[in-house]
């Protein structure tokens, strides 16, 4: 056993220790690790969108780090000042739509705030229309629409022997695929009755959809799993030195 | 039996935790091998960088943060230690604050040299930063890797850099300095440029946003690595061919370690997930079995 | 031009999370000074936020604020990054726990669920080569290669239903909000 000598590994032992009692029941340690987290957290954000985002892309561009002697790289103002035309002027109505959208903070004057929210849920919609359109729905589509046995894999299958799923892919693969995506989309159309025929596709589309739930249900302890190995890995390994 | 059952279904949930602590902590001290066996998803990844010649760039997108560290970071590190020896170059970048960070730790992880540093013409060079050592090969700041940061705008950035690196990505984390001061980004001004994108995403934005943008905008081959949450939901994108590869989760990285002949974290942590997985589905029947015992009895008083 | 907007767009983004951040203050500060119900760890919450801000601007070298060494660095290594951890890995616990109580086989299309869960979980594992032995099922005709059947044409036929399920309705949704007809981002009034 060797104990690490390192005084942060003890810090994030102790932590994950504290928030790991919740386990046992609620207790003011957990309560502490919690708040500990979320100020931690919010700080986190708040100072790496500063750096990487508000001053490379706001004030820079716009000159005010010049302005301060923080950079020694003119911008807009510093141009536009000396009478040089400079495009990045109009970065400055990306700082008002900035500095409005803060203004929330402020109960009474909150809905200043939907302007810049009006300017951003606008693009998104016009971006992910053009975006889901083309690579959720007509590449989906467009593999979808596929013959319905894979003469190509039959052929290779011919020349050797395969495996389990190697001959389903290839004999029945197509078949599934397009049978599981219709009837998994005539289940969620919900204006028509399900009723007779209709009704009947859609009760097969709920068991493609079962099987997609179980197998993403696997997928999810998997992952689970994964993140408490690593802690006590961190636990054993990093911090008491029992393993490596 | 009946009343076995009964104190079955009303176990105190604490006892299960206690099973599952057990299941996964004991078999990290037992140190047995385990033989992994390699699927298609993460064969057709590594045929992709297999054919990747040495001098190619690649993409390297860290989308992920320390929650999703012990899936995801095996893959990083596997992933950098086949660039290196195979001297394929690699830029970082990543849309999540914490992936530039989670990519540095990668980097130190998987240096070899004991040395603290090195000095090379008057320059102190930091190993795990300014020089990774993997075996014989050793791989350079600036010339063989460079890690841009990140850059906040989510699936903006990516469109960004299809018609423009620079106008995404203007310095180097490390540094500061402009990323045209670099070797390794000479030539290098829009997305489309890239040999490959090597993903490697926890959730949004990740791997869907790399498809929908840099794969189906500007046509830039892209394999990913995806936490076990997200893999299922990116299978379609694997059969269309808009992915060349996929790994999911743990057991994705701990197959890629298989292939790139590096058994590490994640091949060692195997024995422990599959005994997760045992005892999961074991109370998963031992419970219905319970609940269909006492079903009958409580259908009868009632 | 549309590099211009798109930065717009990071800007404004990245003051709605300076929004967020700022608000978590607001809303901490006023339960310390109320000394509401656990106010204390409203204080615990204001002052972490601060040490890493401080830390952050003022004592990790400015633009070089994540390079491995500084305070801010050693802050997210060993504070942030094993609580955020943590959280997620208590997940397994919670798993495993509403597995055991709440996963039942009431009916056909839960049996369905629950056997395709059982096939992956146990596939993916090397346990299952073991498994597969003992029921004599040949090599490549194992409880593996049905978890890759699974996983590669049906788990891909639910999916990509769900997912040009959600395309659809994206688009429906986005063309609303682009002709004014969807307003309700807007709240109120």
């Amino acid at each position: 056993m060797e104990l690490s000598g390192q005084i942060g590994v003890w810090i994030a032992a102790f932590l994950t220790i504290g928030i790991s009692s919740f386990l046992y029941r609620d207790n003011p340690i957990y309560k502490f690790c919690e708040a500990l987290f979320v100020g931690i957290s919010a700080g986190y954000w708040f100072v790496s969108l500063y750096f990487q985002n508000l001053l490379p892309m706001l004030f820079d561009n716009l000159g005010i780090t010049r302005l301060l002697g923080l950079s020694q790289t003119n911008g807009a103002l510093q141009n536009v000042l000396s009478g040089q035309w400079d495009e990045r002027i109009w970065y400055v109505f990306a700082g008002v739509l900035g500095i409005m959208m803060l203004l929330r903070l402020f109960p009474k004057i909150g809905w200043i705030s939907r302007w810049p929210l009006a300017v951003v849920v606008g693009s998104t919609s016009g971006l992910y229309m053009i975006t889901y359109f083309q690579s959720n729905f007509l590449s989906q589509l467009q593999n979808t629409i596929i013959p319905l046995v894979n003469l190509g894999r039959i052929s290779a299958l011919a020349q050797g022997s395969g495996t389990l799923d190697e001959y389903f892919a290839a004999y029945l693969g197509n078949i599934v695929v397009i049978a599981g995506t219709l009837s998994g989309l005539i289940y969620f159309y919900f204006s028509k009755e399900h009723k007779g025929v209709f009704g009947g596709t859609a009760r097969v589309g709920i068991y493609f959809l079962m099987i997609t739930f179980g197998a993403s249900f696997g997928y999810t302890v998997m992952s689970r799993m994964s993140l408490l190995i690593g802690r006590l890995y961190y636990l054993f390994g990093d911090w008491l030195g029992l393993v490596r | 039996m009946q009343k076995i059952f009964e104190k079955l279904l009303s176990l105190d949930r604490r006892y299960i935790f206690l099973v599952i602590f057990l299941a996964v902590a004991v078999p990290i001290f037992l140190k047995l091998k385990i033989d992994i066996r390699v699927t298609d998803e993460v064969n057709a990844f590594y045929k992709a960088i297999a054919e990747l010649s040495s001098g190619t760039r690649v993409l390297v997108a860290c989308d992920y943060d320390p929650g999703s560290e012990p899936e995801l970071q095996p893959m990083t590190e596997a992933g950098f230690r086949y660039f290196i020896t195979n001297k394929i170059r690699f830029i970082i970048i990543g849309l999540w604050p914490q992936g530039p960070m989670q990519a540095n730790k990668a980097l130190v992880a998987i240096n070899e040299a004991r040395d603290e540093y090195i000095v090379v013409n008057d320059e102190k060079l930091y190993f795990g930063t300014d020089l990774v050592v993997v075996g014989s090969d050793t791989a350079r700041y600036g010339i063989d890797f460079v890690n841009l940061g990140f850059q906040a705008g989510n699936e903006l950035v990516i469109q960004r850099m299809g018609s423009s690196v620079r106008a995404a990505f203007q310095t180097d984390l490390r540094f500061g300095k402009p990323i045209e001061d670099f070797d390794i980004m000479r030539g290098l001004n829009k997305l489309s440029d890239f040999d490959f994108i090597y993903n490697i995403s926890a959730g949004y934005p990740g791997t869907v946003e790399w498809v929908q943008f840099a794969v189906d905008r500007f046509h830039v081959p892209c394999g990913s690595g995806s936490t076990a949450v997200q893999a299922p939901q990116v299978y379609p994108y694997l059969d269309t061919g808009q992915l060349s590869g996929l790994m999911g989760g743990m057991k994705g990285a701990a197959e890629l370690e298989k292939l790139v002949g590096f058994k590490d974290k994640a091949t060692m942590s195997m024995v422990s997930q599959t005994a997760a997985h045992i005892f999961v589905v074991l109370f998963i029947v031992i419970g219905n079995l319970a609940y269909f015992a006492t079903r009958g009895r409580v259908a009868k008083k009632g | 031009m549309s590099n211009m907007f798109s930065d717009w767009f990071s800007i404004i983004a990245a003051c709605a999370i300076w929004l967020g951040a700022l608000n978590l203050m607001k809303i901490s500060l006023n339960k310390a000074y109320k000394k509401e119900r656990d106010w204390f760890y409203a204080i615990v919450t204001i002052i972490s936020f601060l040490v890493i801000v401080i830390a952050g601007f003022f004592f990790s070298g400015g633009r070089r604020f994540q390079e491995p060494g500084t305070n801010f660095d050693w802050l997210y290594i060993n504070i942030y990054s094993p609580l955020s951890a943590t959280m997620f890995a208590l997940l397994a616990f919670y798993v495993a726990s509403a597995s055991y109580r709440a996963f039942r086989a009431r009916n056909a299309q839960a049996t369905v669920l629950l056997v395709a869960a059982f096939l992956v979980m146990l596939g993916r594992t090397p346990f299952s080569d073991w498994l597969s032995g003992l029921l004599f099922m040949p090599e490549g005709w194992q409880i593996s290669n049905i978890s890759n059947i699974i996983m590669n044409v049906f788990n891909v036929a639910g999916q990509r239903a769900i997912m040009i399920g959600i395309a659809l309705g994206l688009i429906s949704t986005a063309l609303r909000v682009i002709l004014g007809i969807e307003r309700t981002y807007l709240g109120g009034d």
